[in-house]
């Protein structure tokens, strides 16, 4: 019910929200649950796993009941807290985990039968058979217990990443915090203010609180005002800070709009802090008695709460039961607004209080009563017991400071014997301190005090000048409790309402010698809910406790983790799905490759044409051995462009590239290209390619595809780690230079098309380089080729790719050539035995692949050492030959494993494997390159490929890797 | 976590490559022996507490750096190019 003249909402802005089809009304401001307590909704909820009928329990984050699905479609959103969502006009809400509907729910049957499903319940029960488990039994539980569910969809939330930075954090914008900020921002201080509500002040907008003469909430609104008019604080609303992490660094989750804007709906920070004050404030506890999770039983903080903050009573008949004066304020307040107080129930003796309402002291109560709603409450004096009629019972159990954060770097929080709570241990978190209820200190007045002190301690630890702080006045009344933890009395006392754990359950477990914290966490699933047992954690320890005859300090307390509040794992990786986890990266080529309708391949992040398809072709063979034989009988053109260029300059890059590769590059002449391999310092290949020298101190190295980026940061490692003598830098111009191969013996005569100035044998001959222009553009021109074939890569700035990519083709078709794709050039480079990755795959050696003879013996080298291990020359090793198969049509295939002809094909018998293959249309069979164990030694036997996924087994011989013109002639022509 | 580039400054652990223990910068000469290649190229301490790492600032100024990091708190005590190490 809406009270007149209450609450701090505005009542001028209507807005209307549906609950499980029924339209609800409410006010700008109001949150799901006070919309739905002022229209008289109590049950909102069933619970995990008895569904029971549950209502709204609280007023913040910690809500362990009133969780609902809000939104349809794409943007459904499982598992919202009631208590901290804003409503907006359209809203679409529902209650989860009922069926068929919120007040006649099948599954309430599980409540019946709620004593065999105690804890250990599943453990002990479903066992066998052991394969019932996967397939019955946990689908089935899953079903029965949950929480809302997902659309099943991609979203289509709009989220974000950011990042910030601050001298100094504050936690939370309650009277502490708000003092904190202030007092580092008058010291100079870069400030980040962060609260998890969309308004700062904390409890002084849930309770009556005097600060300098004003209203709590007043003053905080004039806090809030000055801090905002600080060109050095920064208030973040509405973001919950969710985690500390190492190096000062704090998740936070920023709830920026609601799905009716069009702008970002949440946001996930990463602020980078030198100092932080964690101001989080506390949370009430519940007291376990018998049926204590009725609709309408709420936590006293929180109808205070609704009644200041959104002028809404929750009952027309209030009872009010606690262990410390902090429920006393509930029912005066109440009281105050006109609202009827049935009862005061007080555990403990001599109650003070001046009362209109009837006191119960040295009282308890036992159970309560009503299905669907709380109605009659039992109260117990010594032995009387009476039953009162009520519908709403708003309970204290004394409050827990919010210590999670200081735990997240594995502190423990410190027993309080005198607040009857845990309170942080200081330092848990480096250059953290902690102030206000957070600290374990209860009144406004120490709240102002701890936050100020806080944020002076800090800023003169960061070296800021701190002045002199005019504190405010409050009250600093003295916070007392005698706890009570548990009502004696049968019937199921629930501590963790989001789990369904009672007390029974953590007695049965340490019954069942689950003595340690952690093992009864495990066993009885308290506090592992969403909610983390925010408000049920430390009654469970006490219950523990209890249980095993230690103190609660003894008992200790299960670890923390973040978050704090969940975080969708989509605002974790926005900015990271589909093309914007993968970037596409495209060579210069690219749309003249797609207009010629070549199906483009993925090359790590990079796409290249698989072959260019020309009418009347049906499939990719097709297309392709008529490339290859374009490229033997005429001309062809590839863009190269994704091999990694390094530029190598310095008047020591010939030595550090002597070092880098097992050959020798200081005896290279200018304008000439040589083949290297490089090795891993294990003596393992690592990339292999070409290095042209184009200056007396100018290297430009190619490398594959793959190895682009770690052979760049291995050179680097090598000249700053082990040669920083050497005077060389080195830089990836991978992405300046397009490069074509031209290839076939028409090669020159294109080139010669197109160069301003021609070329011939004597002035390029094989393995020369130099600098060429055409039509006016200066480019590098290198005599190489990785299809045998007599082929030339020019290289033009990235700006003239696509000109000159069209320009080759053109003047290639003239002469009965054209482009050729990815797997023209893979069968073209294993008919010559020229080697990928597939080859060199981190297991493979320079002498595996028949390379010894180019390690240098005159030089040290990366892995020349470990190299020349035996193990790593053994003959028997599996080694680089050729295979083609015996009879001409008969399949070969890569990954197919070598056998003896005789031999059973088991693992056992394998004598390799099968690393590349091709069909060969110069050969017309299949061809593969395969590492065989003595391989060169048995060229010419015959040897049986297997393989087994396929179901392919070939007859093979044994041949030299280069099976097309093994003297290379045709390079050279 | 954040990194001290010697070069940049403090920078956020996403610009960094982690390659792995120090071992790495002390390479033995050519002749050393089998002892002392096995132990630089495999065999590598796993302590709880202070060690040194080797990260890359890939994604900054390029900068090998070693890193005096403990393992039990997380807490990084030195940074220093890998040339001075």
């Amino acid at each position: 019910m809406r009270l007149d003249g209450k609450g701090q909402i505005d009542r001028t802005t209507p807005i209307s929200f549906t609950f499980d089809g029924k339209r609800i009304d409410g006010f700008k401001g109001d949150t799901i649950a006070s919309a739905l307590l002022a229209n008289g909704v109590r049950l909102v909820a069933r619970s995990f796993k008895y569904h029971r009928p549950r209502g709204i329990m609280t007023a913040g984050s910690e809500e362990p009941n009133a969780l609902v699905t809000v939104g349809t479609g794409t943007e459904t959103d499982p598992n919202v807290r009631a208590t901290t969502a804003r409503i907006y006009d359209g809203m679409v809400v529902r209650s989860q985990n009922a069926f068929p509907s919120l007040r006649f729910d099948a599954m309430a049957m599980n409540d019946l039968a709620a004593p065999f499903f105690g804890a250990g319940f599943y453990y002990k029960t479903f066992m066998w058979p052991k394969k019932a488990w996967e397939k019955i039994y946990e689908p089935f539980i899953r079903r029965a217990a949950g929480l809302g569910g997902l659309s099943g969809r991609p979203s289509e939330r709009r989220q974000e990443k950011a990042f910030a930075f601050c001298d100094i954090l504050v936690i939370g914008g309650g009277p502490s915090g708000l003092m904190a900020a202030l007092t580092a921002a008058q010291s100079g201080a870069d400030v980040i203010l962060a609260d998890e509500n969309p308004e700062l002040g904390g409890r002084l907008g849930h309770d009556r609180v005097t600060i300098n003469e004003t209203g709590g909430r007043d003053w905080a609104a004039a806090m809030d005002a000055k801090l905002r008019a600080m060109p050095n604080v920064r208030i973040m609303a509405q973001t919950a800070v969710t985690g500390a992490y190492d190096g000062g660094v704090f998740g936070a989750l920023e709830q920026v709009s609601d799905s009716t804007g069009e702008g970002v709906q949440t946001c996930f920070w990463r602020i980078t802090a030198k100092a932080s004050i964690l101001c989080a404030g506390a949370i009430e506890r519940p007291i376990a008695f018998a049926n204590n999770d009725r609709p309408g039983i709420m936590m006293a903080s929180a109808v205070r709460g609704y009644l200041h903050k959104y002028g809404v009573a929750v009952g027309d008949k209030v009872a009010v039961f606690g262990d410390n004066d902090s429920a006393h304020q509930t029912a005066l307040d109440l009281v105050d607004a006109g609202v009827n107080v049935v009862a005061l129930i007080d555990s403990r003796p001599d109650v003070k209080i001046d009362a209109t309402f009837p006191v119960y002291s040295a009282a308890e109560v036992f159970d309560t009563k009503g299905r669907h709603g709380l109605t009659k409450v039992g109260i117990r004096q010594g032995t009387d017991e009476t039953w009162i009629d009520a519908d709403c019972l708003a309970i204290s159990g004394g409050w827990n400071p919010s210590v999670h954060l200081t735990c997240h770097m594995n502190g423990r929080p410190t027993w309080d014997a005198g607040i009857q709570a845990f309170v942080p241990t200081p330092n848990s978190i480096p250059n953290m301190c902690v102030a206000g209820a957070a600290s374990g200190v209860f009144s406004t007045m120490a709240a102002l005090e701890t936050g100020s002190d806080c944020a002076l301690d800090q800023c003169r630890a960061l070296g800021f000048d701190v002045g002199t702080i005019d504190l405010p006045s409050a009250e600093n009344t003295k916070y007392t409790i005698d706890p009570l933890w548990d009502v004696m009395g049968d019937g199921r006392k629930w501590l963790d309402f989001q789990n369904d754990v009672t007390t029974k359950d953590v007695r049965q477990a340490a019954q069942e010698n689950m003595t340690s914290v952690e093992h009864m966490k495990r066993y009885t699933t308290q506090g592992m809910a969403p909610d983390q047992g925010k408000n049920s954690n430390v009654n469970a320890l006490a219950i523990l406790a209890d249980a095993t005859g230690r103190e609660i300090a003894q008992t200790g307390t299960t670890t923390f983790r973040p978050p704090y509040t969940p975080v969708p794992i989509g605002v974790m990786g926005a900015g990271g799905q589909g093309k914007t986890f993968a970037p596409e990266r495209f060579t210069t080529s690219h749309i003249a490759s797609l207009s010629r309708r070549a199906p483009m391949i993925e090359t790590g992040l990079w796409y290249r044409p698989s072959y260019f398809p020309q009418d009347g072709e049906t499939t990719w063979r097709e297309a392709a051995d008529r490339e290859v034989n374009m490229v033997r009988n005429h001309v062809g053109i590839a863009d190269v462009s994704t091999l990694g260029k390094i530029d190598v300059q310095g008047k020591d890059a010939a030595e550090f590239l002597d070092f880098i590769y097992i050959n020798s590059f200081s005896t290279l002449r200018e304008n000439r290209v040589r083949y290297g391999v490089m090795l891993r310092e294990d003596g393992h290949v690592m990339d292999d390619g070409t290095t042209a020298r184009i200056g007396p101190n100018h290297f430009v190295m190619t490398t594959t595809t793959a190895a682009a980026g770690p052979v760049l940061r291995h050179m680097e490692f090598v000249h700053q780690a082990l040669k920083p003598q050497l005077d060389v830098s080195m830089i990836s111009v991978t992405e300046n230079w397009a490069q074509f191969a031209i290839a076939g013996p028409k090669s020159r005569d294109l080139l010669n098309l197109v160069l301003d100035h021609p070329i011939d044998n004597d002035s390029f001959p094989f393995m020369a380089c130099g600098t060429v222009s055409a039509f006016g553009v200066t480019g590098r021109l290198f005599r190489i080729s990785f299809s045998g074939e007599h082929a030339y890569e020019i290289a033009v700035p990235s700006r003239y790719g696509d000109a000159l990519y069209r320009m080759l083709l053109a003047q290639a078709e003239s002469l009965g050539g054209g482009a050729y794709g990815m797997e023209a050039m893979n069968a073209l480079r294993v008919e010559k035995g020229f080697l990928t990755h597939s080859d060199m795959d981190g297991r493979t050696t320079a002498f595996d692949l028949g390379l010894q003879g180019m390690m240098s013996k005159k030089k040290d080298f990366i892995g020349k050492t470990m190299a020349a291990r035996a193990g790593l020359m053994d003959p028997m090793r599996p080694r680089l030959v050729g295979l083609k198969p015996v009879a001409k049509g008969h399949r070969l295939t890569a990954g197919a494993h070598l056998f003896d002809v005789d031999a059973d094909c088991i693992r056992e018998n394998s004598l390799g494997w099968v690393s590349s293959w091709c069909h060969s249309p110069t050969f017309d069979h299949e061809l593969a390159l395969a590492f065989l164990k003595n391989g060169p030694e048995r060229i010419g036997e015959k040897i049986k490929l297997n393989d087994h996924m396929r179901g392919i087994s070939t007859l093979c011989e044994v041949c030299s890797p280069q099976f097309f013109d093994p003297e290379g002639a045709r390079t050279r022509g | 976590m954040r990194i001290e580039c010697p070069h940049c400054g403090e920078r956020d652990l996403r610009e960094f490559y982690y390659q792995g223990d120090a071992t790495l910068a002390k390479r033995p000469a050519a002749d050393a022996g089998e002892d002392a290649w096995d132990h630089y190229v495999h065999l590598r301490k796993n302590p709880a507490g202070v060690t040194s790492e080797l990260w890359c600032h890939e994604r900054g100024c390029g900068a090998w750096i070693v890193v005096e990091r403990n393992t039990t708190t997380h807490a990084i005590t030195s940074t220093k190019l890998v040339g001075d190490f």
